[in-house]
C-alpha cells in the first residue's frame, strides 16, 4: 500500500509540473501583453478615480501602497486560474505521500521540497486575496516548476519509516514553520527582483518600459516584499528557537554550531540585517531589497549545498 | 513624541553634523558612530559574513574528529587555520569582537530609548496640528450639541479604542500603539539576555558522557565519567548523587527492500533510577531525556559488548569482562580492543571485530548484512609483547598499539585469526590459554548534562518572541479630532498620523469617524 500510494504521489508531482508550466505560459503571455500597449482602460480609470477625489470633501493625495497599476489581461486570470489547480494536484501529491509514510509528508529532502513548494503557491494565492500581485504568477510559476523539477530528479526517495532521531514532535513544527518562512521569503524575493529592476530602469532617461508602468511603483514592491519578508522573519525565528529546543531534546544542548546551525543563524542575521536596512538613510530601496535577495539566497544555499555537501548533525536528507 | 532613534535613522531629521572640537566631543562622536543603525547594520552584516567558515571547516566542539583529520590530511594548512581560529570560529577573537561590538552598540541605543520611552509613556499626546486637511484620512462629518458635550463623546470613543487621549480647546489629541516601541525594547533587551545566558552558562554547566553495558550502573560522580567537561564554577559537590542501572536495551530493525539497508525504528533502554534508597524504573529513548535532579540524561549511541573470557592454560579465568565494540556501519559491524596485562605467560592485546548477522561473502570475508543479532560472530586479532600500559600513561580503551607488540594470530601471522560464534571457545597460539565468546550484551552512550541556565535563556527567548511579534504587528498611530465651525454648521475633521509603514490608516481613521457618526448619529460625508 505505502509503495502504491507513493507512485500516486509522484505522478501527481509531475502532473503537478505539467500543469505549473502551462501556468507560466499564460503568465508570460500575460506579461507579453502588458508590454505590448497601455491598455486603454487606464486613463480612464485615472481620470475615474479624479472625479471621485473632486467630489470628496477631502482632496488628498493617493498614497502609495494604494497607488494605481494596470490589472493582468484575460491571460493572468487564466494563469492564476491554472495555477489554482496545479496546486490542488501538487495538494493532493503532498498528502498522498504522508499518508503512505503514515507521517508529516516533510521528513526527508524530497518531502521538505515538495511541501515548501506547495506552501510558495499556497501562500502566493492566498496573498492574491489581500493585494492584486498577479504579475508574480510567472515567477511564482517558473520558480516552482524549476523548484519540483530538481527536488524530484536529484532528491527523490522512497518512503522510509522514521528513524528515532526524527521521532519528535519538533519535526512536525520545527520543519513546518521553516517551510512557512521559506513560503514568505520566496514570494518577497521575487517582489524584490520586479522592484530592482523597475527602479534600475525608472532612473533612466530613457524611460520605464511599458510592461514595468504596468506594475506598483518600486517603493510600492518594497513596502509589499518588506511585509512579506518580516512575516517570514517571525517564522524563521520560531524555527530557530523550535530547532535550539529539539536540539535540547535530541542532542542535548540546544546550540552546538552544527553547519545546519549556522546558516539557519545566518540566515536570522541577514534578515534582521535587512529589517534594519529598511530603517536606515541610505539603505532604504535596492540595498534593502538586495539584502533580502542575498537572504533568500542563503535560504536556498541551506537547503542545498548545506543539506547535501556539507557534513553536520542535520543528515535526513534521505540520500 | 516620537520614540527615540539613532541619528541616522530613516525617521529622523537629516541633521548635518559637524566634526567635534574637543576630546569630549571626539568621544561623543564615536559613541554616536557605534550606536547609529549604519554601524549595527554593518555589524549584523559582518557577523552574517564571519559565521561562514565555521561551516567550512570542522569546528573543535562541534565535530572534534573532523578536526583532528584535517590535521592528519595537510599538517601545514592546519597550523595556518588554526593560528586564525578557523577551527574556532565562535570563541575567535574576531568572531567575539564583532559581536561585542554589536552588542555595546545594541546597548548603547536602546537605554537611551527606553528612559526616552518611559518618559513619553507619560507624556500626552501632542497638541493638534493648525490643518488637519494635510494629514491622512482627512474626514469631516457634522455634528450637533454643544462643543463640550462633543468633544467628551470624541474622548470616549477614542479612549476605547485604546488611544491615550487629551483634551486641547477645541480638539482631541489620541495616540495609540505606545507598545509597538515597548516591545521592541523588550525584544532587544531579551535578545541581549540571551546572549549573557549563553555567556554564563559556560561556567555553570557540565557534560558528561559515559557507557553503559546492560547488567552494570552508572553513578554521577567526576570519577564515573567516561569523559567529562565542566564550566570553571562547577566543582564535585555540584553532582547530585544518583545511580543508573541499565536493564535491557531494545533495537528494532526493519529491512528495506529497495535498498538493502536496515531502518531504524525505535531505541530503548530500560534504565532503574536509584536515588535517595528508592529505586524506580525509567525509559530512555531518543528524543526522549530522562530528566533527573536537574540533569538530563540522553540516549546517544549503542551497540554490542560481547563478553569475553580468557583462561590461562590452567583454566584460570584472568580476564572475564563484556568488552565495547564501537560500531562502524548501519550493519553494526563493530570495532573493539581487549586488553590482558597480567595472568598469561605474556601481555596480550587483542583487535577484534564483531559482527551480529555474520555472512561469508565471496572473498572470504566476514561481513554483517543486519544490525539484529541473528548470527553474531567475534574475530580477534591477537599480538603480544607490550602493551604499554606500565609507563603510567593514559591509553585509549579502544585503540590497541601495536608498536611494540608482534602479531600471533590473523594479519601476516600466518595463523589464522581467532572466530568465535556466541558460547565457543578457542585456543591462543604457543599455548598461552583459551578464549570464549560468553554472551552479548548490550550497551549504550549516554550524555549527561546539566545547564542552570536553560531556565533563564528560555524565559528570554519567549520574551523575544513575544516581542518581536507585537513590535512587527502593532501600528503607533496618531489621531486629532476637531470641532470647527462652517457655514453649513458645526463639523468635526478627524486624520491621522502615522510613522513609517502604516498602509491601514486610512482605514483606521475611517472606522474612528464611523464610531463618532454613530455616537453623534450624524452621517459621514468623505
Amino acid at each position: 500500500v505505502t509503495e502504491t500510494l507513493a507512485t500516486y504521489s509522484l505522478i501527481a508531482v509531475y502532473a503537478t509540473m505539467g500543469i505549473y508550466t502551462l501556468a507560466f505560459i499564460f503568465a508570460t503571455m500575460d506579461l507579453a501583453k502588458r508590454s505590448e500597449a497601455i491598455p486603454a482602460k487606464l486613463p480612464a480609470a485615472v481620470a475615474a478615480d479624479r472625479d471621485l477625489g473632486a467630489v470628496a470633501v477631502s482632496e488628498r493625495e493617493p498614497h502609495e501602497p494604494t497607488a494605481h497599476h494596470a490589472p493582468g489581461s484575460m491571460f493572468q486570470k487564466i494563469a492564476i486560474g491554472v495555477l489554482v489547480v496545479g496546486w490542488v494536484v501538487h495538494f493532493a501529491a503532498t498528502i498522498l505521500r504522508g499518508i503512505a509514510g503514515n507521517r508529516v509528508p516533510w521528513a526527508n529532502m524530497f518531502e521538505f521540497g515538495l511541501t515548501a513548494t506547495l506552501l510558495i503557491v499556497g501562500v502566493y494565492l492566498g496573498s492574491l486575496f489581500w493585494r492584486d500581485l498577479g504579475y508574480l504568477a510567472a515567477y511564482v510559476a517558473g520558480f516552482n516548476v524549476l523548484a519540483l523539477g530538481i527536488v524530484t530528479v536529484n532528491f527523490y526517495v522512497d518512503v522510509v519509516p522514521l528513524p528515532p532521531a526524527l521521532q519528535s514532535v519538533w519535526l512536525v513544527l520545527h520543519v513546518f514553520v521553516a517551510s512557512l518562512a521559506t513560503a514568505f521569503f520566496g514570494l518577497a524575493a521575487g517582489l524584490s527582483v520586479f522592484q530592482l529592476v523597475r527602479s534600475r530602469f525608472d532612473a533612466r532617461a530613457a524611460g520605464t518600459p511599458r510592461l514595468l508602468t504596468t506594475l506598483p511603483t518600486a517603493s510600492t514592491l518594497e513596502s509589499l516584499a518588506f511585509r512579506l519578508n518580516v512575516i517570514g522573519f517571525v517564522f524563521w525565528t520560531f524555527t530557530l528557537v523550535a530547532g535550539a529546543i529539539w536540539a535540547e531534546r535530541a542532542w542535548g544542548r540546544y546550540w552546538g554550531w552544527d553547519v545546519k546551525e549556522v546558516w539557519t543563524f545566518i540566515i536570522w542575521v541577514i534578515f534582521a540585517g535587512y529589517i534594519h536596512a529598511r530603517a536606515t538613510r541610505g539603505w532604504r530601496g535596492s540595498r534593502s531589497a538586495w539584502l533580502g535577495l542575498i537572504g533568500f539566497g542563503a535560504v536556498l544555499f541551506n537547503y542545498s549545498v548545506v543539506n547535501i555537501a556539507f557534513t553536520g548533525l542535520h543528515s535526513y536528507s534521505g540520500l | 513624541v516620537e520614540p527615540k532613534r539613532p541619528s541616522d535613522h530613516g525617521d529622523m531629521p537629516d541633521v548635518p553634523s559637524q566634526l567635534p572640537l574637543d576630546a569630549a566631543g571626539w568621544g561623543r562622536f564615536f559613541w554616536r558612530q557605534l550606536t547609529s543603525m549604519r554601524t549595527a547594520l554593518i555589524l549584523l552584516l559582518l557577523l552574517a559574513v564571519a559565521a561562514i567558515p565555521g561551516s567550512l571547516v570542522p569546528q573543535r566542539t562541534a565535530d572534534p574528529n573532523g578536526v583532528i583529520r584535517w590535521r592528519r590530511d595537510d599538517p601545514e594548512l592546519f597550523d595556518l587555520l588554526d593560528s586564525l581560529q578557523l577551527f574556532d570560529v565562535y570563541t575567535s577573537v574576531w568572531f567575539s569582537a564583532i559581536y561585542i561590538l554589536l552588542f555595546i552598540s545594541l546597548v548603547g541605543c536602546i537605554i537611551p530609548r527606553t528612559s526616552h520611552h518611559l518618559k513619553s509613556l507619560k507624556t500626552p499626546p501632542p497638541r493638534t496640528p493648525k490643518n488637519l486637511s494635510r494629514l491622512e484620512g482627512y474626514r469631516t462629518l457634522p455634528v450637533a450639541g454643544d462643543r463640550e458635550g462633543v468633544l467628551a463623546r470624541v474622548a470616549d470613543v477614542l479612549h476605547k479604542k485604546r488611544f491615550r487621549v487629551k483634551t486641547y480647546g477645541d480638539s482631541v489629541a489620541g495616540e495609540t500603539g505606545y507598545l509597538r516601541e515597548t516591545a521592541n525594547l523588550v525584544f532587544h533587551f531579551a535578545l541581549v539576555g540571551v546572549l549573557l545566558g549563553l555567556a554564563f552558562g559556560t561556567g555553570f554547566k557540565y557534560s558528561g558522557q559515559k557507557v553503559i553495558i546492560e547488567g552494570q550502573s552508572f553513578t554521577n560522580q567526576l570519577a564515573s565519567y567516561d569523559s567529562f567537561t565542566a564550566g570553571t564554577f562547577v566543582n564535585e559537590t555540584s553532582l547530585t548523587p544518583y545511580a543508573l542501572r541499565l536493564e535491557q536495551f531494545e533495537a528494532v530493525y526493519e529491512f528495506d527492500r529497495n535498498s538493502g539497508l536496515p531502518n531504524a525504528l525505535d531505541f530503548e533502554a530500560t534504565m532503574t533510577l536509584n536515588r535517595h534508597g528508592v529505586s524506580s524504573e525509567k525509559s530512555l529513548k531518543v528524543n526522549r531525556p530522562l530528566d533527573i535532579a536537574g540533569t538530563s540524561v540522553y540516549l546517544l549511541g549503542n551497540g554490542f559488548a560481547p563478553w569475553i573470557t580468557v583462561t590461562d592454560p590452567t583454566g584460570r579465568d584472568v580476564f572475564s569482562q563484556p568488552v565495547v565494540f564501537l560500531p562502524q556501519d548501519v550493519n553494526l559491524t563493530s570495532v573493539g580492543v581487549a586488553k590482558i596485562p597480567d595472568g598469561l605467560a605474556e601481555q596480550v592485546g587483542m583487535v577484534g571485530f564483531f559482527y551480529p548477522s555474520a555472512v561469508i561473502t565471496q572473498s572470504g570475508a566476514l561481513a554483517s548484512v543486519f544490525p539484529d543479532p541473528t548470527q553474531p560472530i567475534v574475530t580477534f586479532n591477537v599480538f603480544t609483547g607490550d602493551l604499554g600500559l606500565n609507563e603510567g600513561i593514559p591509553r585509549n580503551v579502544y585503540d590497541l598499539d601495536t608498536d611494540d607488540m608482534s602479531v600471533v594470530a590473523g594479519q601476516d601471522s600466518g595463523v589464522p585469526p581467532l572466530v568465535l560464534g556466541i558460547g565457543q571457545s578457542q585456543e591462543l597460539p604457543n599455548g598461552l590459554g583459551t578464549v570464549t565468546f560468553e554472551s552479548l550484551p548490550r550497551f549504550i552512550s549516554v550524555d549527561i548534562h546539566r545547564d542552570p541556565t536553560q531556565v533563564p535563556v528560555g524565559i528570554a527567548t519567549a520574551l523575544l518572541i513575544a516581542g518581536l511579534v507585537t513590535s512587527l504587528f502593532v501600528v503607533r498611530r496618531r489621531v486629532w479630532v476637531r470641532v470647527v465651525d462652517t457655514a453649513e454648521g458645526q463639523v468635526v475633521e478627524v486624520a491621522g498620523l502615522s510613522r513609517g509603514d502604516d498602509p491601514g490608516l486610512d482605514a483606521a481613521v475611517g472606522d474612528i469617524a464611523e464610531a463618532l457618526a454613530k455616537v453623534t448619529s450624524s452621517k459621514l460625508s468623505s
